[in-house]
């Protein structure tokens, strides 16, 4: 694989809205799902994505996968803009593996033909050709050649991921984007899971986009983090910056927010008080002042400017120079 | 690239206790459940019986004798010549009760399949691609079923004159709603399953996605609206025979003979009876069977 400068994947401030109607009659409102992101991602590495449910995480997932269009910015793929590319092409770089394996995987194929689609729609190679690549594959992900007479009802729910995780690599696609692959498996399934994505990752050489709200996972497998909140990067940083000292107070509290196994502990107050805000309307200033432990007046009326600096990014009045 | 065997290994034991296929376990539940089995026999031997009708029937049902008249049936003190007695025009009963089931059942199936194609492209059309399609598609719905149908045909039929292909144009043209309606919600609850966005992911075609993807896992839907709509069908070509304008004269249609034996219902009440109870089982297998069909495929549908 060739090391360059220019990220494999790269988000330009890329902003994506919905129009929300309001009952039947109702004016449409906009409702921003995400707001001015800007990633980027060098090869090999793997970018954490975390944040609260309905922050965004998904909708961006299906921007960079093209399954949605941004309302504006860019998409750069090896510096290119997503938009020029041949739908074809693109799919053969970047490919999901989703959350839930259990509707991930068409109850009506076997897990053959699941695995083996990508490659009919591609037209690569033929029948005896696909079949010795799905047993590769299988191979690879841990599955017994079996199994691919099987049916998805047939699998736990492990077994099932490990088939999503064929599927998605069985092109050979340089980035991954995982949509949460661990939230919908057991605990006890979720680590081999793990460690087989990262086995993966540097068999293959792939960039991982891993979007998860378990900070557990992230800290295990992420070199970089980026916490969102309401649509926006609020904090990116390396693993050990901000697992170590979180700079943003909505991070602080994602990192207190953990349950452990102590059960003297209890159960963690994050001091988050309200629950998250309705994005059809943001509040103003800082979109986190309403719930943030340390907002001022300023963070009320004026929204944080993104501050880089060797550590990272940052969008926060009390890191402001 | 080299590809490395992996270090993962998987518990030797899960693939020796792996359950049957989807396949094997539709089959057991298929076999297993009382009510289709029951309705599928009855459809199946009255379909085998339309089918074999010219070597089955002991008479043609065509063959007027005005000699032997409103002979009653055997269980009602006749001879075995007619087992089933004659018409008012010396016709054999049971032979133009069975030629009446080819007309029943062509009607039923052609119509549903008219119907089910036109309803099935539009349900599944509004359900994948929303929007504007989904919106002019849930409006012909609506303008549908605001239509009655039993008035809709009869005006047809009074202008085009009663034949068999136009009662099965009109059925089919008007029977489309309930396959768009069921089709348009399995398809947009199948539309947010994963493996769909996995298959737009790879780069799948719309085609290919709606066809390998969605049609599969909607069928078991559709097989079920397809046996409702034929016994609807069904139904109402014999109303539309009994008032006169749907099959015409001589051609042998329960609702026909039904029609033919009101005048003489009061003193022969057989002659409506028996075509009427014919119509009953056919109409009640089909419902068994399109119920059966619902309860055997619903389970999948859950897991």
């Amino acid at each position: 694989m060739s090391q360059s400068d220019t990220p494999v994947l790269e988000l330009r401030n890329v902003t994506k809205t919905y129009s929300v109607k309001q009952g039947l009659l109702g004016k449409s409102k906009p409702l921003t799902a995400i707001s001015d992101v800007s990633i980027k991602l060098a090869r090999g590495e793997v970018l954490g994505l975390v944040g609260e449910s309905g922050c965004g995480k998904s909708t961006l997932a299906n921007i960079l996968l093209g399954l949605e269009a941004p309302t504006s910015g860019e998409v750069l793929v090896d510096g290119q803009t997503l938009g020029g590319q041949d739908r074809l092409a693109l799919a053969r770089r970047i490919q999901p593996i989703f959350q839930d394996p259990y509707s991930s995987l068409n109850p009506r194929k076997n897990i053959y033909d699941i695995i083996a689609l990508p490659l009919r729609v591609h037209g690569i190679g033929d029948e005896a050709s696909r079949q010795k690549s799905v047993r590769e594959i299988l191979d690879i992900v841990g599955l017994p050649a079996r199994v691919m007479n099987n049916y998805p009802s047939q699998m736990s729910g492990g077994q099932r991921q490990r088939v999503a995780i064929a599927r998605a690599l069985i092109m050979k696609p340089e980035i991954v984007i995982c949509d949460e692959p661990t939230s919908a498996l057991d605990v006890s399934v979720q680590s081999q899971i793990l460690n087989l994505l990262n086995e993966l990752r540097q068999e293959f050489g792939l960039t991982y986009l891993f979007i998860s709200h378990n900070l557990a996972v992230i800290e295990h497998l992420a070199t970089r983090v980026a916490v969102m909140y309401l649509g926006r990067i609020v904090e990116e940083a390396s693993v050990g910056g901000l697992f170590d000292a979180a700079r943003h107070p909505y991070t602080d509290a994602l990192l207190k927010s953990v349950l452990t196994p102590e059960p003297e502990l209890g159960i963690p107050d994050t001091h988050l008080g309200m629950s998250y805000p309705n994005p059809i309307a943001p509040p103003e200033g800082c979109h986190f002042h309403p719930r943030c432990p340390a907002a001022s007046d300023l963070c009320k009326s004026k929204r944080p400017e993104p501050l880089f600096d060797p550590n990272g990014r940052i969008e926060c009045h009390l890191h402001s120079p | 690239m080299t590809l490395a065997p992996s270090t993962n290994s998987v518990d030797p034991l899960l693939q020796d206790i792996v359950g049957p296929t989807p396949g094997q376990q539709l089959r057991r539940r298929f076999f297993g459940h009382r009510g289709l089995m029951i309705g599928a026999s009855v459809v199946a031997v009255l379909l085998v019986i339309a089918l074999l009708a010219p070597v089955i029937a002991p008479h043609d049902p065509y063959a007027q004798d005005l000699l032997a008249r409103m002979k009653p049936p055997v269980f009602l003190g006749g001879t075995w010549e007619h087992i089933l007695g004659t018409d008012h025009l010396g016709r054999d009963y049971l032979s133009r009760l069975i030629y009446g089931a080819r007309v029943s059942l062509l009607i039923g199936f052609v119509a549903a399949l008219i119907s089910g194609t036109i309803g099935t492209a539009m349900g599944v059309a509004a359900g994948y691609f929303g929007g504007r399609t989904d919106a002019v598609v849930t409006f012909l719905i609506n303008v549908r079923l605001a239509m009655p149908v039993v008035l809709v045909a009869l005006a047809v039929v009074a202008i085009l004159g009663g034949s068999l292909q136009v009662v099965i144009g009109v059925l089919g043209l008007l029977l489309w709603d309930r396959f768009a309606v069921v089709m348009r919600a399995s398809t947009l609850q199948v539309r947010g399953r994963e493996y769909v966005s996995a298959a737009q992911a790879v780069g799948a075609s719309t085609p290919r996605i709606l066809l390998s993807e969605i049609m599969p896992n909607i069928l078991n839907n559709l097989i079920v609206v397809i046996t409702l709509e034929m016994a609807h069908a069904i139904l109402l070509e014999a109303t539309l025979s009994f008032l006169g304008l749907g099959v015409q004269p001589p051609t042998p249609s329960w609702g026909l003979m039904v029609s033919e034996g009101k005048n003489m219902m009061l003193f022969e009440p057989w002659l409506v009876l028996i075509p009427g109870a014919v119509l009953f089982v056919l109409v009640l297998a089909i419902n068994l069977m399109g119920d059966g069909l619902r309860d055997v495929t619903a389970p999948e549908n859950r897991s």
